[in-house]
């Protein structure tokens, strides 16, 4: 049974539904992040307590923070396998005609949970109880922290390792799940590149206007 | 024209191997790669050295016995075709030539720019193959199979078997390759009898005998020979989906 579920094939098809799952909540954590440049506090904190109280949401957070961990742990048992497949490496490198950001995944994703640690920390430990914070107003939270030039270089840094990250990620999961086609495979490229866009772009304009124009 | 060749040398799959240097004086452009190689090796013969060994066999490109990394590229740097097909013309006067072996766990060096290729093998033989009586052929027209599926079929079935998809992948997957097998015989009905059985034996073994996994980057289709496209291995992937 372990070697069907932890087969090549296994491994790579729950990194690409786990990842798809969370390709899916990206857009929603967006939406929710906008409120942050109305100058009224409200919507912003409701949503967040929404999000923090209601039974379903708290259902989908759990299945999200398993996925997250699915997606790590994977993609780390994943990486030190093919490592571990070409232990003596080439000294004229590799001049293959390849996909730029797809050799890169494993450090791209590993920015990401660089930011995902920060954020924890700054937001999901507080609304747990772990750190201390007012858990009922993200929104001061969130405006203080654009206030520091620090933390937007780190913020936009990730979001453009994000999109380099997603730019591979849509068109691989659909590989890995056996949907590849004649037709379909290029549109999902393309959907994918503006998704790797549009997606960070979304975060780094509001990461941008609460520093610079506020 | 002149040419400073930097070739792998390990004495046996136990010793540590490195980079020798060799000058090459009189490289004609008309010459092929392994022709190059053959020049050098007869020098090194009269100069009571040992020669560099490689595989070669059929030197028509359609064996799969000659693999080496050359400058950066599994079969040298001219795409779908193999290093017995490189012809010295692609290089230029002063150049300097990396030559090394396909390098992968499962692909052990035996000697210099040979490597042990027995982990496809066993992979082939885990599942690779359909279970027929041989004799008489029979009536070709008996079992109709669509023209887009035996084009398709073909298309992977040419696949042969050299291994500079593994040479190519970051992971040294050998996804294509299997992929590539699976493929021939799940296109078409004779395959299908035992699809299931085929693609869990095969995916095991590859597995198995310690090669990477696919993260989807596409170096194995740009640098094989016989162009095997990826669409393979997401074939494979439905496959092994169906088959638990």
């Amino acid at each position: 049974m372990n070697k069907i579920l932890f087969s090549s094939i296994s491994k790579k098809f729950v990194m690409a539904t786990a990842g798809l799952f969370l390709l899916l909540f990206l857009p929603v954590h967006l939406l929710i992040n906008f409120m942050l440049l109305k100058s009224d506090p409200e919507p912003f904190n409701k949503a967040a307590h929404f999000m923090a109280t209601f039974p379903l949401v708290k259902v989908f957070e759990i299945v999200l923070i398993g996925a997250i961990m699915i997606h790590i742990t994977w993609g780390i048992m994943l990486q030190i396998q093919n490592w571990l497949a070409r232990p003596v490496g080439y000294v004229s490198g590799s001049k293959a005609d390849t996909s730029f950001f797809s050799r890169f995944m494993i450090w791209t994703g590993s920015s990401v949970l660089i930011f995902l640690v920060l954020h924890f920390f700054n937001f999901y430990f507080v609304k747990l109880g772990l750190v201390p914070g007012d858990a009922e107003d993200f929104y001061s939270i969130a405006h203080n922290l654009f206030k520091l030039p620090m933390y937007n270089y780190i913020y936009l840094t990730c979001f453009t390792l994000l999109g380099f990250h997603l730019y591979h990620a849509l068109g691989s999961a659909f590989q890995t799940l056996g949907l590849n086609h004649r037709i379909w495979t290029p549109v999902v490229k393309v959907i994918s590149i503006i998704y790797a866009i549009l997606l960070p772009a979304g975060f780094a304009f509001i990461s941008i206007s609460l520093w610079l124009f506020r | 024209m002149k040419l400073t060749l930097k070739i792998w040398r390990q004495k046996n799959a136990k010793s540590k191997g490195n980079f020798e240097t060799y000058q090459m004086d009189n490289v004609s452009p008309e010459m092929a790669f392994l022709e190059m190689l053959d020049a050098l090796n007869k020098r090194l013969v009269e100069e009571d050295k040992d020669p560099v060994a490689f595989d070669h066999d059929c030197r028509e490109g359609i064996c799969g016995s000659c693999g080496m990394y050359i400058n950066g590229h599994p079969h040298g740097p001219i795409p779908a075709i193999t290093t017995c097909h490189l012809s010295m013309r692609f290089f230029k006067e002063g150049q300097t030539v990396w030559i090394e072996p396909w390098r992968a766990k499962p692909f052990p060096v035996i000697k210099d720019l040979i490597v042990d290729r027995t982990a496809f093998d066993k992979i082939q033989i885990a599942g690779g193959f359909i279970s027929v009586n041989t004799g008489a052929a029979p009536e070709a027209n008996n079992i109709l199979i669509r023209k887009k599926d035996s084009d398709n079929a073909f298309d992977s079935a040419i696949c042969i078997g050299c291994g500079a998809c593994v040479a190519a992948c970051k992971n040294a997957s050998a996804m294509l390759f299997v992929s590539a097998k699976i493929s021939q015989f799940a296109l078409l009905p004779q395959g299908k009898v035992e699809a299931i059985d085929r693609v869990r034996a095969m995916v095991a073994k590859m597995d198995e005998v310690g090669f990477g996994n696919c993260s989807n980057t596409g170096a194995c289709e740009a640098e094989c020979p016989k162009q095997i496209k990826l669409t393979n291995i997401s074939r494979m992937n439905r496959e092994y989906f169906k088959a638990y």
